[in-house]
């Protein structure tokens, strides 16, 4: 089957029912999305599809409809996108497991709210644990990107 | 004092007989350096921790484990500053397994002292225990022992790096040694001439160190005591592929594990023809271990491990424990309603006799209790093995490379030294990773796997029902007060089974463990408290539900239980609750000063407006100071946890950034598992599978913080941990001051609702 993801069309033997996440990692060889839970609770294996963001863990893969975006592909041109940015800014990251998901519901975030409000913030990030507690510089950095962020940003590839 | 020497030294037992067996082939003599034998052509080393390529890039080599604790940072940089060039220069690895990596320091706390006692016979444990860690090679990363184990050597590696570079240099380029500088992969000379360091590196190692080379003097630091940009930053906003979970090799296959959810329980029956037949599925491998017993599945992917996982029909045997909680508790209860000695690591005065003449209305007793948790690291437990021509090569992220060498290579039946153990980063350790388990199951199935890598990944329902358990425990308490407020004497008893005990039996089945231990009662018997008749009393209780080492230890509920207690007996003497401390612990100048900057940051002395309140704790641990302060509102939606003031007298703090970030860490982690964090068993089984039912801190619960750091105390003290025990008192005691109920089990959440 064929699975566009971070812009490339990729073509895959795999069963339809196999997640999103398993896809990737095991058979694309996209190791950016991590595995915490495997039913929706932790939010690291998060994915943006359409703009939202998809906990991959829970998605057959035969039902993605659109192009996968993974932390994977979020440097562009050797250019770090402006949340990795406020994410290397602020330390963000302890031991760095959470992140990639982190990241990929904050862009999310950002390419609906651009100014998102601390409630919004909560809204939108709780459903990414982290362990380590690494949450008051999430929160600052989602800040600092939404304030470096341009408006129109490239959402769509 | 032949006496008490001899039990300290089983004190340590477990410990020591862990390292016993890794030992017996390092030990005894001294540790080569690892790095000679992996030398490439034009590559130089002068010592375990530093390398040069042929390029002239300086690798250091950061022989503990990184689990977002900074180590791979601040360890480089205790290397990076005495060779004298900036972070950026360095290329920072873990390394290989070995003894030269050996961690002195985390058994040097090890015996029943606090770490305040500086008498001789203290001394002497610490210096007997320490000793034994390098003796044995013992490389383990726990016990906030990192920083501390590293601050000498590390330096002094920098050092001896630096003095034979630019001793080659000078020769090569005929100038004097201070006209030349270390500059990103060269020598650079005063007149601007520059030779790159993979052309000096192998004459340097030819030179012969001093062996009285003077480190620089604190004032000199250009890196140490500055906030440093982390080295695995870039990666980790990346997703680059650094966690074990990530381990990708040549024509690899995948797995995972079902082991028997009655925790040391055998196989009753079972037929697994079904889950064999499923796609995918390779082989399916029946597992007897010393850690447990189960099914290894062998598969083209994860996800058909997985599946077949589940598959398996199984029936069970019986745990070895009561089947449930209540009947294990009962256990810890009749320990203390049983009257047995324990061992009391504090006996001050005459506590029979303080309590024998006690005024009832002057005596205050409580029992309290605590659960079994969970570590719920993010990334699930995980290792990839590959046995090929009578090599093993693991690849784990694990807190305990050296043990891990030993006991897999007594599972494949090779040598030791045919066993390779890379650590990669870890996605959370917490303690859970210095265990076994996960490198024997994936050394059992790459036996299995005809030659080809297996990388075998846990389920979060495997990882949370099959952990080696911070323990629960129970305790039993009573003070007497004086009739103007003064505390008369203070017993407290504590019934919880030996983590050591349970690790041992483990890890080396087949040696023994014995002896008291300070884990038990840490965080109630060694705080810079002075009681005239104060007594803390260890009762150790047998329970086989294993058993691990979690965040803080001991101190995470021994510290509960202290400074839960002390809240009540401010409260009934009516005395402030700092300011009673700050009186108890007047012969410690370092806690003092820590409470009076916290009353001062947390504005203790102001009213609250209704609907909120504060509560303070203190818990001295791994050698630092910690006073934290908590503040709670009364919300529509529930108690909100609004904000927490922490200072922490860590006596230097090399890189402040991360030793803020770390006790930030430390206190989320404590308030997680208040919050509502609890490990139940029914059926002799764990009832807790997935964050939907063991669930930790969000961000929209997360507190503001206001952390403060001061460097009074005379030694570096530990910070990976420092910040958890003082936080679930802290909050209890600001829950009474809320609600007027206090809470003498954990976690709170049972008990009142929070947002
Ligand atoms: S792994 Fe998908 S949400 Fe946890
Ligand atoms: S940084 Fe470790 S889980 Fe978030």
């Amino acid at each position: 089957m064929k699975l566009v993801v971070n812009g490339e069309t990729l073509d895959l033997d795999v069963d339809p029912e196999m997640p999103l996440l398993w896809a990737l990692r095991d058979v694309a060889g996209v190791k950016g999305p991590k595995f915490g839970c495997g039913v929706a609770a932790c939010g690291a294996c998060t994915v943006v599809i359409d703009g939202m963001a998809v906990r991959s863990c829970s998605l057959p893969v035969g039902d993605v409809d659109g192009d996968v975006r993974t932390i994977d592909g979020l440097v562009r041109d050797g250019r770090m996108h402006p949340v990795q940015k406020a994410w290397m800014d602020e330390q963000v990251p302890q031991c760095g497991y959470c992140q990639a998901g982190q990241i990929m519901s904050a862009v999310a975030l950002l390419e609906e709210i651009p100014h998102p409000s601390d409630a919004e913030i909560d809204d939108a990030m709780q459903g990414n644990l982290c362990r380590c507690g690494t949450y008051p510089r999430i929160r600052s950095a989602i800040k600092k990107a939404a304030a470096a962020m341009p408006v129109t940003l490239d959402a769509e590839t | 004092m032949g006496k008490i020497l001899r039990r300290t030294f089983l004190v340590g037992t477990g410990v020591i007989a862990g390292g016993l067996a890794v030992g017996f082939y390092t030990g005894f003599r001294p540790h080569e350096n690892p790095l000679e034998a992996g030398l490439a052509d034009g590559e130089s080393t002068f010592n375990p921790f530093v390398r040069i390529d042929a390029g002239g890039k300086i690798h250091v080599i950061v022989p503990r484990a990184e689990m977002g604790q900074g180590v791979t940072t601040t360890l480089a940089a205790l290397v990076a500053e005495e060779l004298g060039v900036g972070l950026s220069a360095v290329e920072v690895e873990h390394g290989p397994a070995a003894g030269a990596y050996y961690n002195s320091v985390m058994l040097e706390e090890s015996g029943p002292y606090p770490v305040f006692a500086k008498t001789l016979l203290a001394e002497t444990t610490r210096a007997l225990s320490g000793a034994t860690g390098r003796l044995l090679g013992l490389q383990v990363t726990g016990g906030s022992s990192s920083v501390r184990d590293a601050f000498e050597k590390m330096r002094h590696a920098g050092a001896v790096a630096r003095y034979l570079l630019l001793q080659a240099a000078s020769e090569e380029m005929g100038e004097a040694v201070p006209d030349l500088l270390i500059e990103g992969t060269e020598v650079v000379s005063a007149s601007g001439e520059r030779v790159s360091l993979g052309v000096i590196g192998p004459k340097a190692a030819l030179i012969k160190p001093p062996s009285d080379l003077a480190l620089k003097d604190p004032s000199e630091w250009t890196l140490l005591g500055k906030p440093q940009q982390r080295t695995d930053l870039l990666a980790k906003v990346t997703g680059a592929p650094i966690f074990g979970i990530d381990t990708d090799l040549p024509n690899m296959v995948y797995g995972t594990v079902r082991m028997s959810p009655r925790l040391g329980a055998g196989i009753r029956s079972f037929d697994m023809a079904a889950a064999e037949a499923m796609p995918g599925v390779i082989k399916i491998v029946r597992m007897d271990t010393q850690t447990g017993t189960g099914f290894g599945v062998i598969a083209e992917n994860t996800w058909a491990a997985f599946q077949a996982a589940r598959a398996i029909d199984v029936e069970w045997e019986d745990a070895p424990y009561p089947d449930d909680t209540n009947a294990i508790m009962e256990v810890f209860r009749g320990r203390l309603d049983s009257g047995a000695a324990g061992s009391s690591y504090r006996d001050d005065g005459d506590v029979e006799a303080a309590f024998a003449d006690a005024p009832a209305d002057l005596v205050l007793t409580a029992d309290y209790e605590v659960p079994y948790l969970a570590h719920a690291a993010m990334e699930p437990m995980n290792a990839t093995a590959w046995l090929r021509d009578g090599k093993l090569d693991i690849w784990a992220p694990n807190q305990a490379p050296t043990v891990i060498q030993t006991v897999c290579a007594g599972i494949a039946g090779i040598d030791a030294q045919d066993v390779a153990v890379n650590t990669t980063y870890l996605g959370g350790g917490f303690g859970r990773r210095g265990e076994v388990d996960f490198s024997i199951y994936a050394t059992l199935m790459a036996m299995n796997s005809d030659g080809r890598p297996v990388k075998v990944t846990w389920t979060r329902e495997e990882d949370t029902s099959h952990d080696t358990y911070r323990p629960a425990a129970a305790g039993r308490f009573r003070a007497r007060v004086d009739a103007d407020g003064a505390v008369e004497a203070l017993d407290m008893r504590i019934a919880t089974p030996s983590i050591i005990k349970s690790v041992g039996r483990r890890t080396f089945p087949s040696l023994p463990t014995g002896g008291p231990e300070r884990l038990l009662t840490e965080g109630a018997f060694d705080q810079p408290y002075t009681i005239p008749n104060y007594r803390v009393t260890g009762v150790e209780t047998e329970m086989p539900v294993p058993v691990g080492f979690w965040r803080s230890v001991g101190y995470s509920f021994n510290g509960y239980f202290h400074e839960s207690f002390l809240d009540e007996i401010a409260e009934k003497t009516g005395q402030d609750p700092i300011e009673m401390r700050i009186r108890l612990m007047s012969a410690h100048p370092e806690a003092v000063m820590v409470m009076k900057k916290l009353a001062q940051i947390s504005g203790w002395a102001r009213r609250l407006p209704d609907g909120r309140a504060k509560g303070v704790a203190f818990t001295l641990s791994f050698g630092s100071y910690v006073g934290e302060v908590v503040q709670v509102a009364q919300t529509p939606s529930g108690i909100r946890v609004e904000k927490v003031w922490a200072v922490a007298d860590v006596g230097r703090a090399l890189d402040p950034g991360i030793v803020k970030s770390q006790i930030e860490s430390g206190i989320v982690f404590g308030l997680s598992s208040a919050l509502g964090q609890e490990i139940t068993i029914s059926d002799g089984r764990v009832e807790q599978q997935n964050f939907y039912d063991y669930d930790a801190m969000r961000i929209h619960q997360c507190p503001e913080f206001e952390v403060v750091i001061l460097e009074n105390a005379e030694t570096i003290g530990g910070v990976g941990e420092i910040g958890t025990p003082p936080s679930i008192p802290a909050l209890a005691n600001a829950i009474y001051a809320l609600t007027g109920e206090r809470i003498r089990t954990m976690p709170l959440g049972n008990h009142i609702a929070f947002t």
